[in-house]
């Protein structure tokens, strides 16, 4: 059953993609004020949203049981340092396409607003995770300190999340769902974004589990050594 | 814990009065990056008090990491982990010691770049003594959290380059906060949202450091 939505989990990604790309591009009306660059908020939330909490949420979750003793396992290291490596790319994404909409919404690429600019600082802080890791060749002081690192990260995620609410600066708020509980976007354009951010949170899945899989043959390479690697591969006869 | 704190701190303490690098290093160094910072505004913009609060945190910062380094590299002298391990000290109390030394160098530096921005700067000295209280609630947040993210860089590959990596995202919203508090203490404005943001990051930092301080430690 999990080999089976091992298998499934790639091509339905690239399923429920592909329809948000041509429901976002084709099918959904332009909006009443925004026109056709609302085609943009299919996708930028959606990659907003893997970047900030599906995959800094599994790095922190991984990074806190591999610090607690009991579920401690190099499994929970490797989950936590794959995950924040796909979140540098979704954050930058996220920057890219906010920018990308920006520019002709607010007539600038970049402004020092409050959501912009702390999201800016979770990529430092997720390259800094990445350098940290570089830095210590013992695998165990290594993922320690990564996983210190990471629950020290992750603090800045609630910031990001109430910036717009706290400093109320240039970026909007909620875009979907209101604090009131009451939806602001529907009919088609709500289904697409729904199905972008299943698309995406699916994208981030299958990302992490064929950088889990590198992660564990490089582990063993370490390991094992190039030679001895060799070695086994001849003896298998391959 | 506390009486290891104490132990600690004055141990760092003492260090520091005996080698005198904060009084013939890190000063110097804080005065120079500050007089640097007029000399990049221009005569004509060093005397303009609003670019003042900005600066002083600017050189604070880069004064913070010379002394983050410097707190943990007594802690790598030969024989000092070795020590503190066989010993059995609490590690939340030597968390707290050194934050507690770092903040206390922290807060010299901090008078006498504040006094320095009033001279070059021409910042208001009323507002500047209005605004102490928070500089000290910010700079005793950028030690605890500097002394959390100085003992993660201790060890490996380059500390010392690495150690502004980790740290300047941290210290922005603290930066930022300081900053406006100060300039909300000059120039009037919004001021107790800065404060919840610095005390809530003071809170933040001990805690986690005090929590996890022996993780890093094990390692």
């Amino acid at each position: 059953m999990i080999k089976l939505s091992q298998r499934l989990l790639g091509p339905v990604t690239l399923v429920s993609l592909a329809l948000t790309f041509w429901l976002g591009l084709w099918v959904t009306p332009p909006d009443v004020v925004q026109g056709d660059l609302v085609r943009l908020l299919y996708v930028h939330p959606p990659i907003a949203w893997v970047a900030l909490y599906v995959s800094f949420g599994t790095a922190t979750i991984a990074s806190c049981l591999y610090l607690w003793p009991r579920t401690r396992s190099d499994v929970m290291d490797r989950v936590a340092y794959c995950a924040m490596e796909i979140s540098v790319v979704f954050i930058a994404l996220t920057l890219i396409t906010g920018s990308i909409w920006g520019r002709p919404t607010w007539g600038v690429w970049w402004a020092w607003d409050a959501r912009l600019t702390s999201t800016a600082i979770l990529g430092v802080f997720a390259l800094a995770y990445l350098a940290l890791r570089r830095a210590n060749d013992d695998p165990a002081v290594r993922a320690r300190r990564s996983g210190v690192f990471a629950i020290l990260t992750a603090i800045n995620v609630p910031i990001i999340h109430f910036s717009v609410q706290w400093w109320k600066t240039l970026h909007q708020g909620a875009s979907v769902l209101t604090s009131n509980g009451t939806l602001n976007v529907h009919g088609s354009m709500l289904w697409t974004m729904l199905l972008g951010f299943i698309g995406f949170t699916l994208l981030f899945f299958w990302l992490l589990r064929y950088r889990y899989r590198l992660e564990v043959k490089r582990d063993f390479v370490v390991a094992t050594t190039v030679d001895e690697a060799l070695a086994l591969r001849r003896r298998e006869g391959v | 814990m506390t009486r290891v704190a104490w132990l600690v701190a004055g141990k760092d303490l003492r260090i520091e009065a005996r080698s005198r690098v904060l009084l013939w290093q890190v000063l110097p160094f804080g005065v120079i990056a500050l007089l640097l910072s007029g000399l990049a505004l221009g005569p004509t913009h060093a005397g303009n008090s609003t670019a003042g609060p900005g600066l002083f945190y600017l050189v604070t910062l880069f004064v913070a990491l010379l002394m983050i380094n410097r707190s943990q590299a007594l802690e790598n002298a030969p024989g000092t982990r070795a020590s503190v391990a066989t010993l059995g000290l609490d590690p939340a109390g030597v968390f707290l010691g050194k934050a507690l030394a770092l903040t206390v160098e922290l807060w010299i530096t901090g008078l006498v770049l504040l006094g320095g921005s009033v001279l070059v700067l021409h910042t208001s000295l009323i507002g500047t003594v209005h605004a102490l209280p928070s500089v000290l609630v910010t700079l005793a947040a950028l030690a605890a959290a500097g002394t959390l993210y100085g003992a993660l860089t201790q060890g490996g590959d380059g500390p010392a380059t690495l150690l502004p990596v980790l740290t300047l995202p941290a210290f922005a919203p603290l930066l930022i906060a300081g900053e406006r508090s100060y300039s909300a203490a000059l120039h009037g404005g919004a001021l107790w949202e800065w404060w919840v943001i610095v005390v809530v990051a003071l809170v933040a930092y001990t805690a986690v450091g005090i929590l996890l301080y022996g993780v890093l430690e094990e390692s």
